[in-house]
């Protein structure tokens, strides 16, 4: 029998209260952001859009993408985030396999040097200089060349490989399969699901990163989306204010749906955050099974 | 064949430690290292000669430390989230739920700050808007740009975006919790609470504890993403953490001897916190983290 008492309503009233609270909080900006960026520009800049779309119009996103620089940031972010996750994948999954292997030479020495890697860093200038003198200043391959080692991959995919029965190489190596070979035939393709997991974290990780553009690259033509997109955001909110400081509402200033700075702000956020939120819900999984995985050996 | 990687890690992780030098020379960009002067520990005790820097350096670690403790303070409410939301019992509910609050997690920080922008800002943020349109206020209130409880709002945009997540390894532990814990519990006629403090917690404790270490090694690691993007002349004096200010005295302002030796200073003393963590995790748990 199970009996559901007063108390225990009242709990699950104001369980699901707060928590769809918290959960409207992490969604409402993003639904925000895009009703503007739909929205009649005058009425978005006016600041009559809040709940709800009006005037729907698409012009903006046709717009932005002809601003300057726009069309080689996407393309610098897309070819970043392709190239540097198949590196990624590729040294995490060689370098976790040749760590399974106890005939490996100084297996222990080179995994710590690996590991301790992940916790040790000199310092922002060092590296700095460090890259500098290798002659990765100005030069994509900042983006895809430091990253490509992650201890914290070469981790995961060395605890999920070690999970695999051993019989199952050995039947190769019978047959006179090499390493390459067990590592091509076998291993590879038993370890979809963490190169997966892996390669989402390594895709997320490509496309958000800013700071290396800000530390590493000065030429125009390297840019990211998201380095553009926080150039865009301080120029507009310095012209935002300009204009308001000097005609007193913004709404003045534009006409039927030219670009105003508002529109310019919020369309890019969400070209830059729409492969997020369209892939998420579908990749989740592989991010909660990477964690899980972690979190036995981390 | 792994020699590729092992060196990518060596000339990534490992060579920068030459840089360290650096420190020790009066270097001024494009000059070579041998032809400056070597000034030994002059830039280590300028730290604490120097009044000027004294007061910086001071100003700094305050931030470095205040934003540090109230992220161990708020630590638990991860957990909290976890085992509330493990009391639901419809479960397609609570997947969308986990899957919606994890979403910011995986935006980046420059979304973030777009979108404290959105809502916050003067020019067209949401809450100005909102609370104008209801007449609550008269005129427009810069959030943004005020200095007051900086440390506050860059907790609060930090836990918007990763509490979801955080949470996430709790679930993880709470789910492999014997289901007949709970039942026995059920049939001693234990309450709800009692059950969520009596088995869900002890449950997810030792998970909650590793994190925690974590967290204490980090403590002067804050990053500067966050703290870069969200700098401004108002709030600058109370923004700038550890990592931020040695971005801000090097690579803006060229002292890279300087700032190389407080990076130095962080490197070994961040060495020794993990060190600290390790050990009362090897003493407590009879196991290590790393």
């Amino acid at each position: 029998m199970h009996k559901v008492s007063a108390n225990d309503i009242i709990f699950n009233i104001l369980n699901i209260t707060v928590f769809l609270a918290f959960t409207l909080l992490c969604v409402f900006p993003f639904y925000y952001i895009f009703i503007n960026t739909i929205s009649n520009n005058e009425l978005a800049t006016a600041g009559k859009i809040l709940f709800y779309p009006r005037g729907i119009h698409f012009g903006n996103y046709v717009e932005v993408l002809k601003l300057k620089g726009m069309g080689q940031a996407t393309f610098i972010s897309v070819a970043r985030t392709v190239s540097g996750t198949f590196l990624t994948l590729l040294a995490s999954s060689f370098l976790g396999y040749a760590f399974c292997k106890p005939e490996y030479w100084h297996r222990k020495f080179w995994y710590r040097f690996v590991v301790i890697a992940m916790y040790f860093s000199a310092g922002l200038i060092p590296w700095f200089v460090t890259m500098k003198s290798l002659g990765l200043y100005n030069n994509f391959l900042a983006y895809i060349l430091p990253s490509m080692v992650a201890p914290f991959y070469v981790i995961l995919f060395k605890t999920f490989v070690e999970q695999i029965p051993p019989s199952l190489e050995e039947s190769v190596q019978i047959d006179g399969g090499g390493y390459a070979v067990r590592f091509l035939q076998i291993i590879l393709p038993l370890s979809t699901p963490i190169l997966a997991t892996i390669a989402v974290f390594s895709l997320a990780g490509q496309w958000n990163s800013f700071l290396d553009t800000l530390f590493l690259v000065k030429s125009q033509n390297l840019f990211t989306l998201q380095y553009i997109m926080y150039q865009y955001l301080n120029q507009v909110n310095a012209l935002a204010t300009l204009m308001r400081s000097s005609q007193g509402t913004g709404a003045h200033a534009t006409s039927m749906n030219l670009l105003t700075p508002t529109s310019v702000r919020m369309t890019i956020s969400f070209v830059v955050v729409v492969p997020i939120l369209f892939a998420y819900p579908f990749l989740q999984r592989y991010f909660v099974k990477g964690i899980m995985i972690g979190a036995i050996k981390g | 064949m792994s020699l590729p990687f092992l060196i990518a890690i060596f000339v990534f992780a490992y060579l920068p430690l030459y840089g360290w030098s650096y420190a020790f020379f009066d270097y001024h960009a494009g000059m070579k290292l041998k032809d400056c002067t070597f000034v030994g520990f002059k830039f280590f005790s300028s730290m604490i000669d120097n009044p000027v820097s004294r007061e910086e350096i001071f100003r700094v670690l305050t931030n470095t430390f205040g934003m540090s403790f109230l992220n161990i303070l708020t630590s638990p409410l991860p957990v909290i989230f976890a085992i509330f939301l493990m009391e639901m019992k419809t479960k397609r509910l609570r997947s969308l739920i986990q899957t919606l609050t994890t979403l910011p997690n995986f935006i980046s920080w420059v979304l973030v700050y777009s979108v404290a922008w959105s809502i916050f800002s003067i020019n067209d943020g949401f809450l100005n808007r909102l609370l104008m349109s209801a007449n609550i206020i008269s005129t427009e209130i810069n959030f943004l740009a005020s200095s007051n409880h900086v440390w506050l709002t860059m907790l609060g945009y930090s836990l918007w975006k990763t509490l979801g997540w955080g949470a996430i390894m709790y679930i993880a532990a709470i789910t492999a919790i014997d289901s007949q814990q709970y039942e026995a519990a059920m049939v001693d006629g234990a309450s709800r609470l009692q059950r969520m403090w009596h088995i869900t917690v002890p449950g997810i404790l030792p998970t909650y504890f590793v994190l925690l270490l974590l967290t204490i090694a980090n403590f002067i690691n804050n990053g500067m993403e966050q703290y870069y993007l969200f700098q401004n002349p108002m709030n600058k004096s109370a923004i700038e953490v550890l990592d931020l200010y040695v971005y801000n005295m090097g690579m803006v302002g060229q002292n890279i001897s300087y700032s190389t030796a407080v990076g130095v200073l962080k490197s070994l003393v961040s060495v020794a916190l993990l060190f600290f963590a390790n050990g009362l995790s090897r003493v407590v748990r009879k196991e290590s983290i790393i």
